[in-house]
Formats: structure tokens, C-alpha cells, sequence
């Protein structure tokens, strides 16, 4: 029963991805799923600048503006970056580890379908009465008065979504805490893994906060509650204040996986060991940490009074510490090294000066006096824009590169991969550099039209222009995408070359079971160790024997399309009779397979040491 | 999963065990016997006219506090060894709890 | 060795819960779900404390709450997760029977301590406390509410082990089960003693 390397058809192949608890697969559902999230929020941010391009336009309505801004930026963190820095961790973590699995390899296919049917319901609005259209922080005093179910799809979707990623943070933590190798030490992981780590105890600590405020909201909306509503005695700050207590570390959830990207890019293309490997650790573990305590930043504004704000004024500035080793680490990786300019390599660089400029803004943003000026202003969309598609999606855009022949066996093309550097790298800055500008000029955000002659026109339609250039970038990605998986040749185990870490010592794609046999670490850059003494492959820490693999099962998918109906119920309960029982019957759907879970034994399988040994003689042919 | 330990002579192993759980089960009847005495405690000081509300919520919160580290280090058995890391994340989620708490009890609202 | 091979005494290992890879992965993973919960309950409490005044002319704490009834929940609850320490502890000596009868105890004052929360909960509606009344009631219900799901959810979760292995006894596949399920139990001891403390008493006070 050989399930390695066999044609399937379509119609398996299907049901092999539904019901997968392979990390590696589950990888590519989160790249192909967090990638169409993209596109659509790409999509809506090209309507967002068409409508800013020239004063007075009228391409959209103001109400569809602020639907379509809403759901800009939810897509864009919760169902695009989010699944992306997913996709990478499941791609990559369980083997630069030297594990075969994830700890919960169950729980890790629950997490996705949870986050998969809550990005779909959120999108389903569009069709079903409108869309959000309170910003993507949802304030309780807008989100409140808000007349559609807009709203409450993203409450539910949002909810849902987050359990899954939830999920993912707590299978994370206990894969890199007990299923590393022998001698994988914690001073001995790779960065990104370290990066993966903190990134999943933040969201362990951070998620609780949004799922009480959904819950919050959710009650208050769809069922009577009075949490927001001032006129029974509630209070909108505390919306405020539970989803930045969520929202800031969900900053460095995103951005701390970028770190750890570009840390093992940098390694990897200047041939050279991450200058000061345990201050990066450190500083990862301390922006982890300091980034609880500054969520209020984001509220200077509320009246807080002048003791809270200078608190989390200094709070927030020290984060600026670790930043700024972290990014001569960096440099010092460059100096000296060896350097070749790959494509995941130029997103390196280029990240360095761009994220630079965020980071200053940041400060600048953090100086509370000065914060009056610059909130609700373009300003602050420039600066979050700098730090997010500077770190985050650049990091997103090399990592995917970098490992795209790990998660499919085949390199994109280089050439191509430039032009979409170059593209998007103009097209970055042309778009969000002037709207620092622009907002120090007082154009206020989240507006849907400006009016002419007050210099705001040359401006916008800069940035709009730069906008059509990322656009391109992005064609050019897919068009990169499409042409090498239909003419992209077999690549081996280490196609750059200069891999250093484990994940390049074995063949691409992974077979299933990562590992023949278990490898024996004996340093940082576990394989590079194993080259640089004119070794083949990694030192094996056991004998070749048989392999245990958990089962398939279809129970996620299940469990979370359960949730899905449950939220649709619930979501209509107040405008049609059969809104009660379809959430109920949702619910029982869910809880029903949360039973069958509970009472099937799972036992999983074995691959047998023949079978092992044949996949293995073959993946060195290739 | 791999070899774990096994004595050479089991019997007394077992005995050893048994003796040793009869034991720690000794300590979790104290450790409740306590937790309830704590508890009658906390009614009564609320019961009781003479104190006021200044002296009678921390004293109320601290017994709650305590009677939490019974639970927490008897019964859930964390003063047991390779408890290192459930312990890190429970305090690392009781630091952003205590946070949490501390900010909505003075800046929710000026 | 094979996670459902027939154990005695004499072999069933010391920390059975940990025994093996699964076991240690899920007795790690629900610690830290724990930690998550941790600071669930804290915004559910932080809310509370900042709405508990916002009683917008609906009945006060202090009208409200009733010790006896509280205090009996409360001796309940305690009592519960002393018997199942009981359960681990004929769980660790390989006894399984008597592990069984612990559970059974233990689920038997669970369910006491939820029927008198549900007698609460109605005896307030009837008082005019309703969830929709006050903020005070909205972040009442959603706090205690939420404990009382954690509960009737513990008690659904420990039915269907006993029911499940009822017949087969104790092995190192089904040891983690019950063990994570009795920390979950403990844990939600933990939040009623911050709820009865919190909630109850210093709404008496005042």
C-alpha cells in the first residue's frame, strides 16, 4: 500500500487535501487559501486607490468606500498574513526541527479549516447585505449603529477564524518544545524557528482578548447585551481596549515570523552564520514581551490622561531597542559575507531601509504629544503600511520564493522574481512614502473622497500610480507561479546551494515523513555543519526502521464547517425562524464530530522500512 | 515512544509507588482541608459587620489568591518536577491577566 | 511498546499521563491552552469589574446575591476537584474501578453545582435581572455564564471518557484523556474561586 508516489485523480486528490493532517500539505492549503485572500484584498485596496486617484471622484459610493476599507485591512491581517506566515511555519518549522510531525498533526488541519470557513463566511457579506464597513478595529461606537449584518459576519468569521489560529499557536509551541531532534538545543534552532516560537506564545496570550471582545460584540448586537451601549451603563472602551491588548501583539505576530525569514535568508546569501545568533534570540523573546505592555499606544487619543500615555509612550519606544539590534545583526550577516543577489535575497535587503522608516515613524507615533497631530491622519496609514508590506509582506513575498522548491519541488523563476521585486519595491514607496506627507498636510484617513485645491491632488495620484505598479508586481508573481508549475524542472535537496539549515538536506518536496531516520544536531546551521565537513547528507541519531504517521481525517473539516452553519443560524436568528435552530443544528454539527473524535482511538500508521528505503533511493534520482 | 524505565524488581517498585501516592494523596487532603478552611474564612470576613470594605476585599482577594496556589501546586500537581514550562505559560498568561485587569480598573474611562 | 497493550500494576509506568509522545504533547499543549484561558477569564473579570456599578436602575450586586446558595456552589465545586484528585490518584495505582467511582462522584457534584446555577440564573431573571437589563447584567451573565459552560462542557467531556473505556480499562493511550480532562476540571475550580471571591463576595461587601 504504497501511498508515496502515486498518480491520483482529481477527485482523490481532493479528498486527500480535505481530510490531510500532512503539515506540509496543510503548508500549501494555507499558501493557496491566505493567496486568493490576498489577491482579494489586493483587489479592494485597487478600489480604494482608483477612488483616491483625483478629488471628487465618484468610482464608488462613500458607504461602499467604507465597506470596501473594512475589508481591506480585515482580509489583508486576519485572512491574508496571517494564513501566509502559517503556510511558511507549517512548510517549514516541523523539518528544520528535525521532527517528522507536529505535535497535533489533528488539530493543525482543525486550525486551518477553522481559519479557512471563517474567511469565507467574512466574505460572504458581499453577498448577503453588506459588508463590515466599521474599519477593520470595528470601534463599538460606529460598529454599533451600523444598520447591516455587515458587522456580525465579521464578529462570527472572525471568531471562528481566530480559534483556528488559536489552535495553530498552541500546536507550534508544543512541536518546537518537545518534537525536536537530538540535539536540536534551543541556542541550536534556527532563527526562523525561534521567530515561530515567541510568534506562538503571543498568540496563545493575544487571541482570548479579540475572542472576549467578539464575544462582546456579538452579544450586543445579536443578542441583547449592553457591553458598548453607554445608554444601559456600557462603555465602547472597552472594545477599545480588548482588541489593542489583542491587535498590538498581533502586530508582532506578524512581524516577528518576518524576522525570522529574513534572518535565514540573510544567513543563507551571505554565506555567512546570523551575526549574533543569542542577541536575536534574545531581542525576539523581549519585542515578544514588551509588546503586551504597549497596546494603549494605539488610543492616545481616547483620554486616557497624561500618566497612562507617558507610560505606554516610553514602553513603546523601548521596543525600538531589540528592533535596532535586530537590524544590525542583519548587517553585520551582510558584512563581509559572500553575497549573491537572489530574489529572496533583494526582498532582504531592500526590507532593511524600508522597515527602517516604519520603525522612525513608529517612534514618531509613540511621542504622545506629538501623536494628536499625526492620529486619524494619512500619516499613521503610511507608517502601519511601511511596517506591514515593508516586514511583513516582503517577508511573505521572499520566503515564498526562497522556499517554494522545498514546498513544491520546483525553483520559480529568478527572472521573473526580479521584476516583481522591482516592480513592487518602486510601487511600494511611490505608494505609501507621499502619504506620510499627505498626512502631515492633514489629509485624514478612512475619508472616501478630498476635495480639490487643498494639495492633496498631486499626492493621491502618485500614490495611486504606485499602486498600479505592486498591482503589476503581483500579475507578474502568478504569472511566475503558472509557468513554473507547468515547465519548472525537478530541483534537488539544496537548490540554492548554499542551504544551512535542515529542511535543505532533505529531498524537495519533503517526502512525507520529513526523515528517513531522525538526524543527530550537533550545532547551529545543522547542515551546513554536515557540508562544510564534505558530508552528503546529515549524521542519523537511529537506525533505519519503521515509521509511525497519524491518520487522515475528515472530523476538522467537519468540526469547522459545523461552526460555519452554527454562525450562519445564529447570525439571522432575529430576522428569520429558522435562524435558531439551523445555529443549533450548526453547533450539534460540531460538537457532534468533537465526540466522534473523542470516542474513534486513533492509533495512526506505519510506513515500513522497505517502503522507506525504496521512496528514498528514488528521491536521490531525482 | 521509547524505552522508559522499568526496576528490576517490580514489586517493589509498585510497593514503593503506592506508598508514595498514599503519601502525596495525604498532602492533597490537607492542601483541601485548607483551601475549605480558606473559604469559610472569606464568608465570614464578608458576613462580618465589623470590617469595613477597605480591610475586607484585598484580605478576601489574597485568600482567593492562596487557596488558587493549593489548587494550582497540590492538585494540579505543578510543584511537581517537569512542570517548568506548563509554569512559564501559566504565569506568562497571569502577567498579561493582571495587566489586563490593572488597565481596566483605571483607564477605561477618565 | 504498543499505547493500547494490556498493562498491570507492576508495569503501568509511574507519570502514565506521560508515558508517551502523545501523552507528553498533550499534556504540554493543555497547559498552555490553560495559560490562553488564563487570560480569557482575566478580560472576562477585567469587564466585569468595569461595568459591575453600570447597573442603569436594574438590581445591584448587593440586592442580588445570596450567600447560602453561593457558599453551597461553591463547597460543591471544591469538593468536586478534591474527588478528582481521588480519580488520579487510583489512576496512577492502576485501579481503574475506583477511578471510575471517583469520576462518577466528581461528575455527580459538578452537575449539583450547575443545576444551583441554573436555579440562580432563573431565580434573578424572575427578580427582573435579566442579560439584557444593565451592562452590570450583560457582564454578569457573560463571566459566570462562561465558567458555567466551561463546566457543563467538563462534564459532557468526562461522561464520554468513562462511558468510552468503561470496558477496557486503563492503557497509555486513553491515561492522558483522563488526566487532561481532571486539569481542566481543577481549572475550572480555579476561576470559581476568583468568581465566588470576586463576583459574590465583594458584590456583598459592596
Amino acid at each position: 500500500m504504497s501511498t508515496l508516489a502515486r498518480k491520483k485523480g482529481v477527485g482523490a486528490v481532493i479528498w486527500d487535501y480535505l481530510t490531510t493532517v500532512d503539515h506540509k500539505k496543510i503548508a500549501i492549503l494555507y499558501l493557496i487559501a491566505g493567496g486568493i485572500f490576498f489577491l482579494l484584498g489586493g483587489l479592494e485596496a485597487m478600489i480604494i486607490r482608483i477612488q483616491l486617484a483625483v478629488p471628487n471622484n465618484d468610482f464608488i459610493s462613500a458607504g461602499f468606500y467604507n465597506e470596501v476599507l473594512t475589508m481591506h485591512g480585515t482580509t489583508m491581517i486576519f485572512l491574508a498574513a496571517m494564513p501566509l506566515v502559517f503556510a511558511m511555519m507549517n512548510a517549514v518549522v516541523p523539518i528544520q526541527i528535525g521532527a517528522r510531525d507536529v505535535a497535533f498533526p489533528f488539530l493543525n488541519s482543525l486550525g486551518f479549516w477553522l481559519f479557512f470557513f471563517g474567511g469565507v463566511f467574512l466574505n460572504l457579506s458581499w453577498f448577503l447585505g453588506g459588508a463590515p464597513d466599521a474599519g477593520w478595529t470595528s470601534y463599538a461606537s460606529l460598529s454599533l449603529a451600523s444598520p447591516t449584518h455587515g458587522i456580525d459576519f465579521y464578529v462570527l468569521g472572525l471568531q471562528i477564524s481566530g480559534l483556528g489560529t488559536l489552535i495553530g499557536g498552541i500546536n507550534f509551541l508544543v512541536t518546537i518544545i518537545n518534537m525536536r531532534a537530538p540535539g536540536m538545543t534551543y541556542m541550536r534552532m534556527p532563527m526562523f524557528t525561534w521567530a515561530t516560537f515567541v510568534t506562538s506564545a503571543l498568540i496563545l496570550f493575544a487571541f482570548p482578548p479579540l475572542t472576549v471582545g467578539l464575544i462582546f460584540m456579538m452579544m450586543d448586537r445579536l443578542f441583547g447585551g449592553n457591553f458598548f451601549d453607554p445608554a444601559l451603563g456600557g462603555n465602547t472602551i472597552i472594545w477599545e481596549h480588548l482588541f489593542w491588548i489583542f491587535g498590538h501583539p498581533e502586530v508582532y505576530i506578524l512581524v516577528l515570523p518576518a524576522f525570522g525569514i529574513f534572518s535565514e535568508i540573510f544567513a543563507t546569501f551571505s554565506r555567512k552564520r546570523l551575526f549574533g545568533y543569542s542577541s536575536m534570540v534574545f531581542a525576539t523573546v523581549l519585542i515578544g514581551f514588551l509588546g503586551f505592555m504597549v497596546w494603549a499606544h494605539h488610543m492616545f487619543t481616547v483620554g486616557m490622561g497624561p500618566i497612562a500615555n507617558a507610560i505606554f509612550a516610553v514602553a513603546t519606544m523601548a521596543i525600538a531597542v531589540p528592533t535596532g539590534i535586530k537590524i544590525f545583526n542583519w548587517l553585520f550577516t551582510m558584512w563581509g559575507g559572500s553575497i549573491r543577489f537572489t530574489t529572496p535575497m533583494m526582498y532582504a535587503v531592500a526590507f532593511i531601509p524600508s522597515f527602517v522608516i516604519g520603525g522612525v515613524t513608529g517612534v514618531m507615533n509613540a511621542t504622545a504629544a506629538a501623536d494628536y497631530q499625526y492620529h486619524d491622519s494619512y500619516f499613521v496609514v503610511a507608517h502601519f503600511h511601511y511596517v506591514i508590506v515593508g516586514g511583513v509582506v516582503f517577508a511573505l513575498l521572499a520566503g515564498a520564493h526562497y522556499w517554494w522548491p522545498k514546498m513544491f519541488g520546483k525553483m520559480l523563476d529568478e527572472k521573473l522574481g526580479k521584476v516583481t521585486f522591482w516592480l513592487f519595491f518602486i510601487g511600494f514607496h511611490l505608494t505609501f512614502f507621499i502619504q506620510h506627507f499627505l498626512g502631515l498636510m492633514g489629509m485624514p484617513r478612512r475619508v472616501f473622497t478630498f476635495l480639490p485645491g487643498q494639495g492633496f491632488e498631486t499626492g493621491n495620484m502618485i500614490s495611486t500610480i504606485g499602486a498600479f505598479f505592486m498591482a503589476a508586481g503581483t500579475i507578474v508573481l502568478l504569472a511566475n507561479v503558472v509557468i513554473t508549475t507547468v515547465k519548472g524542472k525537478r530541483v534537488g535537496n539544496d537548490p540554492w546551494e548554499d542551504g544551512r539549515t535542515l529542511e535543505w538536506a532533505v529531498s524537495s518536496p519533503a517526502p512525507e515523513y520529513n526523515f528517513a531516520q531522525t538526524p543527530l544536531v550537533r550545532g547551529l546551521d545543522a547542515y551546513w555543519i554536515e557540508k562544510m565537513e564534505g558530508k552528503k547528507g546529515l549524521t542519523p541519531a537511529e537506525p533505519l526502521g519503521d515509521i509511525h504517521m497519524p491518520n487522515p481525517s475528515i472530523l476538522p473539516f467537519v468540526i469547522s464547517l459545523g461552526l460555519f452553519v452554527a454562525a450562519f443560524g445564529f447570525l439571522f436568528h432575529q430576522d428569520h425562524a429558522w435562524g435558531t435552530p439551523v445555529g443549533i443544528v450548526g453547533l450539534l454539527i460540531t460538537l457532534g464530530a468533537m465526540f466522534f473524535r473523542s470516542i474513534i482511538d486513533d492509533h495512526g500508521f506505519h510506513i515500513h522500512k522497505e517502503e522507506i528505503m525504496e521512496a528514498e533511493k528514488k528521491g536521490a534520482g531525482a | 515512544m521509547a524505552n522508559h524505565t522499568h526496576v528490576q524488581n517490580p514489586k517493589v517498585d509498585v510497593q514503593y509507588r503506592r506508598k508514595k501516592n498514599a503519601e502525596e494523596m495525604k498532602h492533597q487532603i490537607i492542601s483541601f482541608t485548607l483551601m475549605i478552611f480558606l473559604t469559610l474564612i472569606a464568608f465570614f470576613a464578608v458576613g462580618y459587620e465589623g470590617f469595613s470594605a477597605w480591610f475586607a476585599v484585598p484580605f478576601i482577594l489574597l485568600l482567593a489568591v492562596v487557596q488558587v496556589i493549593f489548587q494550582l501546586y497540590y492538585f494540579m500537581h505543578m510543584s511537581h518536577k517537569g512542570h517548568e514550562l506548563p509554569a512559564l505559560f501559566l504565569y506568562g498568561g497571569v502577567v498579561v491577566a493582571f495587566v489586563t485587569v490593572w488597565a481596566f480598573l483605571t483607564i477605561v474611562w477618565i | 511498546m504498543h499505547v493500547e497493550e494490556k498493562l498491570t500494576a507492576e508495569t503501568f509506568p509511574a507519570e502514565p499521563e506521560k508515558a508517551t509522545l502523545e501523552g507528553k504533547n498533550k499534556f504540554l499543549g493543555f497547559w498552555f491552552f490553560l495559560g490562553g484561558e488564563t487570560v480569557l477569564f482575566a478580560s472576562l473579570f477585567a469587564t466585569y469589574l468595569a461595568l459591575k456599578d453600570s447597573v442603569a436602575g436594574g438590581p445591584s450586586a448587593k440586592e442580588l446575591f445570596q450567600m447560602p446558595i453561593v457558599f453551597l456552589a461553591t463547597m460543591l465545586l471544591l469538593t468536586s476537584s478534591l474527588t478528582s484528585v481521588y480519580a488520579m490518584h487510583h489512576m496512577r495505582n492502576f485501579d481503574f474501578k475506583k477511578m471510575q467511582l471517583w469520576l462518577g462522584i466528581t461528575v455527580l457534584l459538578g452537575a449539583g453545582f450547575l443545576a444551583l446555577e441554573i436555579y440562580e440564573f432563573t431565580e434573578y431573571v424572575h427578580e427582573g435581572f435579566k442579560f439584557s437589563t444593565s451592562a452590570f447584567s450583560s457582564a454578569f451573565y457573560t463571566l459566570v455564564g462562561t465558567h458555567g459552560g466551561h463546566v457543563a462542557f467538563g462534564l459532557l467531556w468526562i461522561i464520554t471518557l468513562m462511558v468510552r473505556n468503561a470496558k477496557r480499562g486503563l492503557n497509555l493511550y486513553n491515561a492522558p484523556k483522563f488526566y487532561v480532562a481532571s486539569l481542566y476540571w481543577h481549572f475550572i475550580d480555579v476561576v470559581w474561586v476568583f468568581i465566588f471571591t470576586v463576583v459574590y463576595l465583594m458584590g456583598m461587601v459592596g
